[in-house]
């Protein structure tokens, strides 16, 4: 059976990378007694994909990872499980059933991220950039230089913001993510410096992701919903 | 939630950040204000490297049982952190509390191999302790040195306040009890550190003095108070299976050399090879019973999740109960997906019928150290291991589906002949001419033999200790001369070489047999930048001869000379167990090509019978 797990990443395990965090609930699952299952061969691995890697720096509330376990546990259970065998800095918030089958993957459905981005103290843009952002968002493209495996290549990014806003004393943006789609808010404070004819300096933002969606809307009209939404609570243990 | 000693843009802009934030599983965290003691434990290399280390894992685990200790740990920064740390005047730190070092009431560092000791003057440099002991004053932490340097520490002795020799398990409560009531009634360091001279192997290299020959030997080592001891005796553990074992070992989160659980199911070894520092400084071999490994493997598989677990010896096949052991881990933790590796196994039926069922033959390869390239030099260095007994396992794992192979070999050991190096590339040859020997359709393509030589450093405290090393340029002559035979073999093209660096070689005999007065050659070397000399990519030759130069170090006296029967070594102040008369025999036989029998065939009277444990109590 597959299990959607979602986990927040905060404090010191920022620095923690993506291929090491794979490892880390590699290990976990291991010690939380967690039955999952294994791919055969002489080098069995966890069946387990995580929905999308999230960059060194970045903390989270909105992480997942489906796995394939062969005993059930309730979802409680499950929680409570491995969140004893976490490090500070990572806490399991949900777990939830989800339907068979490689269309219901995390990875292959997700279509969008939320993301909160502050400056460092210090590292704030000039006075009023809040009306400067808005100026900027409210432009019909946005056209930056993509750095991609051939070179550069110039892209319109503006389709793939879906909100951008200020907020408090920050920066709220609702950005396409997924293999097809996929925009860093770093790109988008990039390319807001440029608009403003000024340069980040080194280390500005604190980005932290709030949430990861899929797109359950039809060619036409976009429908986001949380990547947790589309799994159902498992209240009692059975086989 | 603690802060951490370097803040975000420090720790975004260097390789790896995870090195230097600690929080790994099972680390272990204390109020620090209910702690007497706090010790900082270091493995004075890169993360990766120092937290595959077992002996530390042993040694954290010990200290932090002790409620009124708290045990942190600390490595070496790579360049790019040592670079920030010194741009910005930041003291180095621990890894749990990221207090700096200086802080702390002890800095234990465990000396692994010769070239880490530029590392070590880095962790006291950047910890901002004196580097010398003499300049250090009642505040800073004493500096305690161990691990299997140790046993010829001299050549740090004026950077450290205490060498612990010998196995940690046994006297550290004594010195950290000491330590307590030292600290309590706030006695002066000196009146400390003469104290513990008085606890069983400990040595306070302040208190003695040294005096050499007009030749550059030593002429005599005295104490310089009453109360040191002539002589330091080795520790070592009467009983493994009652002996502290890690349950909870510490889980990093990168990737580390090794990233598995670690099963030490003995201690010593029966063979006796006289290249074999390990071989003969952990006398007498102490097996572990069963029972207690079993419990160990689950306990250590369920605290860390790790899905590998690796048996530890000097040589596993020893073991008497292996085959036993590996059944029960096979059974129990194979499907769970758990790997089991088994190194330092002899190659014979059993081993590979195990190997066959935990890992894809047609991947892993055998692996063989003979050593030496000609019986006759086999029988020099006591390695039991016949070119007969190779081919024949060889063999058998050729039938069973393998196809890769690798040799491990030394070069300049003593009596070496350029026929003896040729035989290297010989035996390569017969090991693939047996392979060729199976029918076409049933092997799988060519076979693969990988030759790798290093050189031989002649170390304390074994037979070897008297034999005169190689200059760099015999050592290349020889990996040539070996080289040329490789290719002018049939098979050549199923055989690969591989040779060692002769530089760093050269620089790992001098402080192997060093004494005191390498310490400013040392120094300098550091000074002049000089670190992490055993990584290739930051090993700098130029720099250690210039400061040999600057120094009037003459690196010649301590690696090519040759030493004479009735010569005081450096190191001969410690009680190592073996005495040096059962060594010198065992030089002599090796000149006369004369195998010595293992310790379960026939005891040879080394002097480790007196610690009264493991095999020399054992009915034969």
């Amino acid at each position: 059976m597959k299990i959607r797990v979602k986990f927040r990443k905060y404090g010191e395990m920022k620095f923690i990378g993506h291929l090491d965090m794979m490892r880390y609930f590699q290990k976990a699952i291991r010690r939380a007694g967690i039955d999952i299952c294994y791919s055969g061969g002489f080098s069995p691995h966890m069946i387990m994909s995580f929905a999308s890697p999230l960059g060194v720096g970045l903390t989270s509330d909105g992480e997942y990872l489906d796995i394939e376990v062969g005993e059930v546990l309730s979802s409680e259970e499950t929680v409570r499980r491995l969140n004893q065998a976490m490090v500070e800095g990572v806490e399991v918030v949900s777990c939830r059933r989800i339907p068979d089958g490689k269309a219901s993957n995390a990875m292959a459905l997700m279509a969008a991220a939320d993301y909160e981005v502050h400056f460092r103290e210090g590292k704030e843009p000039k006075k009023h950039w809040q009306e400067d952002f808005e100026k900027f968002c409210g432009q019909s493209s946005i056209m930056v230089l993509k750095k991609t495996k051939k070179g550069e290549r110039e892209l319109d990014i503006r389709p793939l913001i879906y909100e951008a806003r200020v907020q408090g004393n920050g920066i709220f943006l609702k950005l396409a993510a997924g293999s097809s789609e996929n925009l860093k808010p770093e790109l988008v404070m990039d390319a807001f410096a440029s608009y403003t004819k000024t340069e980040l300096p080194e280390f500005a933002l604190l980005i932290h992701r709030q949430e990861l969606y899929a797109d359950v809307g039809t060619d036409k009209k976009q429908c986001l919903v949380p990547l947790e939404s589309l799994g159902e609570v498992i209240e009692t243990a059975r086989q | 939630m603690r802060k951490l000693a370097l803040d975000d843009s420090i720790l975004l802009k260097i390789e790896k950040p995870a090195r230097y934030i600690g929080n790994e599983i099972n680390a272990v965290y204390k109020d620090k204000s209910k702690t007497d003691i706090r010790f900082c434990m270091c493995f004075p290399d890169l993360y990766e490297i120092g937290m595959s280390h077992l002996g530390i894992q042993i040694l954290y685990d010990m200290f932090n049982q002790r409620e009124d200790v708290w045990c942190e740990r600390v490595y070496s920064p790579w360049v790019d952190l040592d670079g920030i740390l010194r741009e910005k005047k930041l003291p180095l730190f621990a890894l749990e509390s990221q207090d700096p070092v200086k802080d702390f009431d002890f800095l234990g560092i465990t000396l692994q191999y010769e070239m880490c000791y530029t590392n070590v003057l880095q962790i006291l440099d950047l910890s901002r302790i004196p580097l010398r002991a003499a300049d250090r004053g009642q505040k800073d932490p004493i500096v305690i040195g161990g691990g299997p340097c140790a046993c010829n520490p001299e050549p740090l002795a004026d950077f450290f306040d205490l060498f612990y020799i010998g196995e940690g398990e046994t006297s550290y409560d004594a010195l950290l009890d000491l330590y307590k009531n030292h600290k309590k009634s706030g006695t002066s360091r000196e009146d400390f550190l003469l104290a513990a001279s008085g606890i069983p192997g400990i040595y306070v290299p302040s208190l003695y003095k040294v005096t050499y020959h007009p030749d550059g030997t030593v002429a005599a080592m005295k104490p310089a108070k009453p109360q040191a001891p002539e002589k330091v005796r080795r520790q070592a553990v009467s009983d493994l299976t009652s002996a502290v074992y890690p349950k909870k070992p510490l889980v990093p989160f990168i990737k580390v050399t090794q990233d598995r659980v670690v099963l030490e199911i003995q201690r010593g070894c029966i063979r006796g090879c006289r290249f074999c520092q390990a071989g003969m400084m952990y006398r007498p071999t102490r097996e572990r019973d069963l029972k207690m490994l079993e419990e160990s493997a689950h306990n250590m598989l369920e605290s860390t999740g790790h899905e590998e677990i690796s048996l530890s010896s000097l040589s596993s096949s020893d073991y008497s109960k292996l085959p036993e052991l590996v059944t029960y881990l096979m059974e129990h933790f194979r499907g769970q997906g758990v790997n089991i590796s088994l190194p330092s196994l002899r190659i014979d039926a059993f081993s590979l019928d195990v190997m066959s069922k935990i890992q894809d033959v047609r991947k892993s390869s055998i692996t063989f150290a003979p050593e030496a390239g000609s019986q006759r030099l086999r029988d020099v260095i006591n390695k039991g291991l016949t070119e007969e007994v190779i081919l024949e396992g060889a063999g058998t794992a050729f039938d069973g589906g393998w196809n890769k192979v690798k040799l491990y070999f030394m070069l300049g050991l003593p009596t070496e002949t350029e026929e003896d190096q040729k035989e290297i590339a010989h035996l390569a040859e017969k090991i693939a001419k047996r392979y060729y020997e199976i029918p076409k359709e049933r092997r799988c393509g060519k076979c693969q033999i990988t030759i790798s030589t290093s050189f031989f450093v002649p170390k304390p405290f074994t037979p070897f200790q008297w034999a005169r090393m190689c200059t760099r340029e015999e050592f290349l002559e020889r990996a040539y001369t070996v080289n040329m035979e490789v290719k002018a073999q049939l098979n050549r093209k199923s055989m690969k070489y591989n040779w060692h660096e002769a530089d760093v070689t050269v620089l790992e005999g001098v402080f192997a047999r060093g004494d005191r007065r390498l310490s400013s050659f040392l120094l300098r070397a550091y000074e002049k930048g000089c670190l992490f000399d055993s990584w290739t990519e930051t090993f700098q030759g130029e720099l250690w001869m210039e400061a040999a130069a600057e120094t009037e170090t003459d690196l010649m006296f301590y690696t090519t000379r040759n030493r004479e029967k009735d010569e005081l070594f450096p190191w001969d102040f410690i009680d190592i167990g073996v005495t040096k008369g059962f060594l010198y025999r065992e030089w002599e036989r090796a000149l006369n090509e004369t195998v010595t029998p293992n310790c379960r065939q026939q005891c040879q009277g080394c002097g480790a019978g007196r610690y009264e444990s493991g095999i020399c109590v054992e009915s034969r």
